[in-house]
């Protein structure tokens, strides 16, 4: 067995310290060492996108990559969308408002991915919104309610101008 | 599942990582963007001794012109170029094909030399270096040697590199004025590899005929199939409907398409006939409209 690595990254604005056998997933080390149990693992192979994470800005699967590949990045998961004082992120609030989960389980990485999708396209058309979900899949189906509260976040971007 | 154990390096520099896979031989497997091998990890269909990620490689991480060609280091991200200006207004066709690459999470960490080396039978950049007669420029201990995109394939998930040689650069030519181009692909879901996909580049003379056409049509055989037959059918051509219907038939018939769990041969030479039809029509109207 290869020996752990000392690790330390920033995650939701949280200097984190840790240790990690290089085969361990990131997804595992942000659920199993520190705790941050909000992000989920579907599949463990790339497919279903409910393990989606920022890194360094950019979404990503965090099943797809080892923790000692997050050694000095910066690192946001669902936990960080809430300010510190509970009061929900605009996207988490549109979700709510839109009723777009229905089990949850999916709701973490599309959380994540559809931050990422408004941050490079802040005006988003439908069609773009339905390609850029198509990253991570809901299992109840429930994707109308997703989209409509993607759109929502958009919608008030496009008033805002 | 999760990854089975294995030592793990990290290098900085593409002569480190050299040395290692040197020492390691067939023991190891490079890392690069890990949207293919961290999957097989897990899976536990890979399970190499050792994994040498080159994602701290920065001199591996570029785009850039040089002498009438685009060249992207090898692990430059999907995600990179897919937002860059420079490859928007000399190589569209490479943003219309990473568009098609997996998803944007992918693409964050996916890499243009990754999916090369890969060589997924399916996926989009080998069909666009097969169509663009691209090179690949990998490295060893005795230096640099470049491999045209013909001699690179060699079978599914098979490629010219050898062992203990890293693929560093990936080129293609920029497009030429008076071109169209178009990449059509067909999936069951978006973002997954393609059942068929064709990558077509057309350049135009000042009379509107067709003085070069590259076709090249991937998933429908072990490697990405270039077709010259098809080119010369449409090369000095004014691209009438009948043309691009009869080279669209013609490309199908080159195909020797296998059935699995996907689709049957019968399918995908069907899906061949119709996305290199789009692909052509596609092309055609643009490379006029830029007449």
């Amino acid at each position: 067995m290869a020996e752990p690595r000392k690790i330390s990254f920033t995650i939701n604005g949280m200097v984190r310290d840790g240790q990690a056998e290089p085969r361990r997933l990131l997804a595992d080390f942000i659920r199993d060492d520190l705790g941050l149990t909000g992000t989920h693992i579907g599949c463990e192979h790339g497919v279903c996108g409910a393990c989606t994470i920022l890194f360094n800005g950019a979404a990503v699967r965090s099943c797809l990559m080892l923790a000692v590949q997050a050694e000095g990045a910066d690192l946001r998961t669902v936990e960080g969308l809430a300010s510190a004082d509970g009061q929900l992120d605009r996207l988490q609030q549109a979700f709510r408002d839109h009723h777009a989960l229905q089990c949850g389980f999916c709701t973490p990485g599309m959380l994540m991915a559809a931050w990422d999708l408004l941050r490079v396209n802040p005006t988003p058309t439908e069609d773009e919104i339905r390609t850029g979900l198509s990253a991570v899949l809901c299992r109840c189906t429930g994707y109308q309610g997703i989209v409509e509260a993607v759109k929502a976040v958009a919608g008030q971007r496009h008033a805002a101008r | 599942m999760k990854p089975p154990a294995f030592d793990y390096h990290d290098p900085r520099t593409i002569d480190d990582a050299i040395a290692l896979l040197v020492r390691h031989g067939g023991e190891a497997q490079l890392l690069a963007g890990g949207q293919s091998l961290v999957p097989m990890l897990n899976f536990r269909l890979a399970a190499p001794a050792v994994l040498i990620d080159l994602n701290r490689i920065p001199d591996l991480a570029y785009i850039k012109e040089d002498r009438g060609q685009l060249c992207f280091g090898a692990m430059t991200r999907q995600r990179q170029v897919e937002f860059s200006p420079l490859v928007a207004h000399r190589l569209p066709l490479m943003i219309e094909a990473t568009r098609l690459a997996g998803h944007l999470p992918t693409r964050t960490r996916g890499t243009v030399g990754g999916s090369i080396a890969h060589a997924d039978p399916a996926a989009e950049y080998p069909a666009i270096v097969t169509a663009l007669e691209g090179e690949m420029v990998v490295q060893g201990a005795a230096g640099k040697r470049v491999i045209k995109a013909a001699d690179f394939f060699r079978g599914a998930f098979t490629t010219a590199i050898d062992p203990g040689e890293i693929l560093v650069e990936i080129r293609m030519p920029v497009t030429p004025d008076h071109s169209g181009w178009a990449f059509e692909e067909f999936s069951r879901r978006h973002g997954d590899f393609a059942i068929v996909e064709t990558a077509v580049m057309l350049t135009f003379d000042a009379n509107r005929r067709c003085r070069a056409a590259r076709v090249a049509v991937s998933g429908a055989g072990a490697i990405p199939l270039r077709m010259p037959a098809v080119e010369r059918m449409i090369e000095d051509s004014d691209l009438s409907e009948k043309i691009i219907v009869e080279a669209s038939a013609q490309a199908a018939e080159l195909i020797d398409p296998a059935t699995d769990l996907h689709a049957s041969a019968g399918y995908r030479r069907h899906l061949t006939r119709v996305l290199v039809r789009r692909a052509l029509t596609r092309a055609a109207a643009q490379a006029r409209g830029r007449n």
